[in-house]
């Protein structure tokens, strides 16, 4: 829409902006030269993953954050000198929403009001719109606390906009936040901008998100990677995309095998085949055992171009896939298995938990075959982590039966069965003061090893995982892909059946997100059963099978193909995993929002 | 689109402040346990618990012969409000007693006894204390002294015998004539309260809002950080100001200290003393942006001086020269003696004045401080 507006003044107007911090590995250049516009009216998305500076340059922008050097004019203001001035015109909403848990919803309504001098008289009118929207109108009384993350998150923008700013940051808002609650937000977040032509700059590490901007800036590493439209964007990509499919190899096997071959830039397994993004227009020559693989262009996605400029521009940045042949000592144990083995590591049956008279989980029945990977979907509070706590026996639950490896989890000893399950959650779970070698060493010996078998398999997994350069590095100041894999590590030094991982992958940028699930798809070859809960849709793909849950139930069950399959009308012929899970969700009775 | 906001901004601005921050205190359960459970607790504690005072202890007494001389000064013991004294045939049986803790002391009377004091010759008495307290140990040993005194000066007024105490000494101790603790204690704790709600609770608030991400979506508003800073400081005060009455009405009610200076002062010097804190806890909070590492600061230089080193338990003037000069930067020392002039002797301009005036420069130095590191930036 802005390209046929006539030219305005910028909303905002960036030109070689500089931040650095000191950090104990040295200075750390957040933003590096730093320059672009954004048009009055339209929705910019900043993308990037964790780290690339997002977060930095929107504090800038809001005037609570100095700049090294680089000139910035938001709304004609200086940032650095006419902070107080900008304000009174800014809508900004940081990570995590912003909001007093302790008010209620009308409380931080009116915080936000007062301190942005909206008349009172004026507030009824103001805030009908914003509730309506946003659906809070019932909840005025709430406190905002006792919302759930949808909610909140809708509290945190409605909170931004209570003063109708001409220009609207929002940080990540989206992140952490089921598929329904996002796609609800940038209804109201669309509708903002249409109807009060409101700018609005939006940081995200979504790149399915991308289309829902009229201009995109790529940031990672503190630089602009790309800018522009992100039609433009992903035309760029467009001959470079191909879809590979290799008779008798299972795309989880090719993938690894494709991202080492020369003049691939990126690869991912896909269900029927892998889609590589490839330097030249063609792909180049494939090694000798794959001479009978097919390809065949296939149109590309935001994520292929965000590849293929991290590629090109940021020579060295790019990390080679473990993908070493090295098989970590499964092999030789009861859980190797051979090919189309159909033996049921976890089998979960009627499992039901109550928390006083709410039910977290209601009558939930799957089963989870050994070297699988199972994808567990569902919005917040769906009941997701509660299965997770009854599975790893830290709670009980009220009814219904449990069994890892055939074995009751409720009347057989709990050390037992935790010896067969790795486990890592969201937020890793590392001692950040340890070194590397320190945690793995702590993680092992928790699960009773020692001596030189310990020595052995730490050695092996710092291997494996290419933690080795880093071994004495204390775990907290690691990148977070690093962080990720290290918690990866962990959870599997002690070599166990299962692997139980919650939302792992949150906040870390593509090319630690293929090489984590490289490693995880590895680890289900050699039969490590596998559940993981994920908020990106496009992960789910990677899953053999899915279960979407909603209120504590099991909604649908099968291989993502075929729940997309379900989920065809002719309205829409090919959806998404995404549209399938936004189309049952939505069919679900609205239940009361709580905790 | 003026830039210079007007007065009226402000204040609607400096009311939403408040009007969050109360509510945040009135929905918070800790911050009303710290602000008036708290004190309650330590007034009881202090006021029925730990008595510093020596009141019906239990006494051996060994008679080796019952003399006139030795049943007249038995009973001058049993007489007065100090002493239980019970008798023990001899001493093996007394020390077994005090083996036992069931006396504190064993006042043993020897066989000479009666004609030791006719014949002014003075080692017909023995005293063994429990020095396991050193305390009390020094009280019995102090009330003893005290009641032999007493009790010779009666006789000698009968004109029984001549004294053999050429000086009379009569001990009278001024402003705490009943020598109760208590009486020093509670307006003692007043101050250690006030650090409690001015320091601790304060120093957590701010690093709160750092930890819960709000700090930073009130940083993008309109207001400025010296709205933000009165909208923290005049809820706490009041909330400080509430703790204090509380302390006082227990006090003076439930454990009759008197008080014996205005109401005027007091509340004029605490005000004062309660802003002295409230700095303190706002320069904590604003340095820390962590809850725990904030609340560790303010127990280590807030609260613990303000317990030990205030002259609330322990006398400033027994403390070594380093130590002594240590108490002079700490603010509830002054408070602590404003507050025991004010209760136990009344309002004396040479001792209140002066202290109010430091209290005052600490507080002026406090928000200086404040002002000049508090900033409206993230980082």
């Amino acid at each position: 829409m802005a390209a046929d507006s006539p030219p305005r003044d910028p909303a905002i107007a960036l030109r070689n902006i500089v931040r650095t911090f000191r950090s104990p590995r040295g200075v750390i250049r957040a933003l590096d030269d730093v320059s672009f516009d954004v048009a009055p009216g339209t929705i910019t998305g900043l993308i990037g993953p964790d780290g690339a500076g997002k977060t930095t340059l929107l504090r800038i922008l809001a005037g609570i954050l100095g700049s090294d050097s680089g000139q910035a004019r938001i709304l004609g203001f200086d940032p650095s000198t006419e902070a107080p001035a900008l304000q009174r015109h800014l809508g900004y909403m940081p990570q995590k929403f912003g909001l007093y848990e302790d008010l209620t919803v009308a409380e931080n309504l009116d915080l936000h009001a007062d301190l942005h001098g909206v008349p009172e008289d004026r507030r009824e009118e103001l805030y009908a719109p914003l509730l309506s929207m946003t659906a809070l109108g019932p909840f005025r009384a709430r406190l905002a606390g006792k919302l759930s993350g949808g909610m909140k998150q809708k509290l945190g923008v409605a909170c931004s906009l209570v003063h109708a700013p001409p220009l609207l940051l929002l940080d990540e808002p989206t992140v952490g936040v089921d598929p329904v609650s996002r796609r609800e937000l940038w209804e109201i977040l669309t509708r903002q901008v249409r109807d009060k032509n409101t700018t609005l700059l939006v940081s995200t590490a979504y790149m399915d998100e991308a289309s829902r901007f009229d201009r995109v800036v790529i940031l990672y590493n503190g630089k602009i990677l790309g800018e522009g439209r992100p039609e433009d964007l992903i035309l760029e990509a467009q001959g470079h995309v191909f879809h590979v499919v290799v008779p008798a190899w299972s795309p989880r096997k090719l993938e690894p095998f494709l991202a080492r071959v020369p003049g691939i830039l990126d690869a991912v397994g896909e269900e029927d085949g892998v889609r590589i993004v490839v330097e030249e227009t063609a792909p180049p020559p494939f090694p000798g055992e794959l001479a009978q693989a097919r390809t065949g262009a296939v149109s590309p996605r935001f994520e292929d171009a965000f590849m293929q400029r991290l590629a090109h521009g940021a020579p060295g940045e790019r990390r080679k896939a473990p993908s070493s042949p090295e098989n970590l000592g499964w092999e030789n144990k009861r859980t190797g298995l051979t090919d189309g083995a159909k033996e049921e590591s976890i089998v979960i049956r009627d499992l039901t938990r109550y928390f006083g008279s709410f039910c977290a989980v209601n009558h939930l029945t799957f089963s989870v075959r050994r070297g699988e990977i199972f994808g567990l979907l569902g919005a917040n509070g769906a009941g997701k982590t509660t299965t997770f706590r009854m599975l790893s026996g830290l709670l009980l639950p009220t009814s219904g039966e449990l069994r890892i490896d055939g074995q009751d989890v409720l009347s057989s000893e709990v050390a037992r069965i935790r010896g067969r399950l790795g486990y890592m959650s969201q937020k890793f779970s590392l001692y950040s003061q340890l070194t590397v070698r320190q945690n793995l060493t702590f993680f092992t010996s928790a699960y009773g090893m020692g001596g030189r078998r310990q020595r052995d398999r730490i050695a092996e997994i710092e291997e494996f995982f290419e933690l080795t350069p880093y071994r004495d590095e204390s775990a907290g100041l690691l990148p977070l892909g690093f962080r990720q894999r290290l918690a990866l590590a962990a959870s599997v030094a002690h070599e166990p059946s299962i692997l139980l991982l919650d939302e792992p992958t949150s906040g870390v940028d593509p090319v630690a997100r293929r090489e984590f699930w490289r490693t995880i798809s590895q680890l289900s070859l050699w039969g490590v059963s596998v559940l993981v809960t994920t908020h990106f849709m496009t992960e789910a793909e990677y899953c053999d099978r899915v279960a979407i849950m909603a209120q504590g139930r099991l909604l649908t069950l099968g291989s993502p193909a075929e729940i997309k399959g379900q989920a065809r009308t002719p309205e829409c012929p090919t959806p998404t995993l995404e549209d399938a899970f936004i189309g049952l969700l939505e069919k679900v009775p609205p239940a009361e929002a709580s905790a | 689109m003026t830039s210079q906001p007007s007065f009226m901004e402000r204040w609607v601005r400096v009311r939403a402040m408040i009007r969050k921050e109360s509510l945040q205190i009135l929905r918070d359960p800790s911050s009303l346990a710290i602000a008036i459970v708290l004190p309650v607790l330590l007034l009881l504690i202090f006021g029925y618990g730990v008595s510093l005072d020596a009141r019906h202890v239990p006494i051996a007494v060994v008679q080796e012969s019952r003399t006139p001389a030795s049943e007249g000064f038995v009973a001058g013991l049993r007489q007065s409000p100090w002493f239980v004294p019970r008798s023990y045939p001899d001493i093996h049986s007394a020390v077994a007693a005090l083996r036992r803790q069931d006396v504190e002391g064993i006042l043993w009377l020897r066989e000479n006894f009666g004609r030791s004091i006719e014949s002014f010759r003075t080692h017909g008495a023995h005293v063994v204390v429990d020095g396991v307290d050193d305390n009390t140990a020094r009280l019995v040993e102090g009330y003893l002294t005290n009641t032999w005194e007493t009790w010779i000066g009666f006789r000698n007024l009968r004109g029984r015998a001549l004294s053999f105490q050429p000086v009379n000494l009569d001990v009278r101790i001024w402003f705490n004539p009943d020598s109760r603790s208590r009486d020093f204690l509670v307006p003692g704790l007043i101050a250690v309260i006030m650090t409690l709600i001015g320091a601790l609770l304060t120093s957590m608030i701010i690093a709160r809002e750092w930890e819960r991400g709000t700090l930073e979506s009130l940083f993008s508003t309109p207001v400025t950080i010296g709205e933000i800073l009165i909208g923290k400081f005049i809820p706490y005060f009041l909330l400080g100001m509430a703790g204090m009455g509380v302390s006082v009405i227990m006090g003076h009610f439930l454990f009759e200290v008197p008080l014996r200076g205005t109401l005027l002062v007091l509340t004029i010097t605490s005000a004062l003393f309660l802003t002295t804190a409230l700095g303190m806890g706002l320069v904590i909070s604003t340095i820390s942006k962590n809850q725990f590492v904030a609340g560790q600061i303010a127990i280590v230089f807030t609260f613990l001086p303000a317990f030990i080193l205030s002259g609330f338990i322990f006398d400033i003037h027994s403390m070594p020269l380093f130590i002594r000069v240590i108490t002079h930067i700490i603010p509830a020392s002054y408070y602590v003696t404003i507050l025991q002039s004010v209760f136990l002797a009344g309002d004396i301009p040479g001792v209140i004045i002066p202290n109010a005036i430091a209290l005052f420069f600490f507080s002026l130095f406090l928000f200086t401080l404040l002002v000049r590191i508090s900033r409206k930036r993230i980082i």
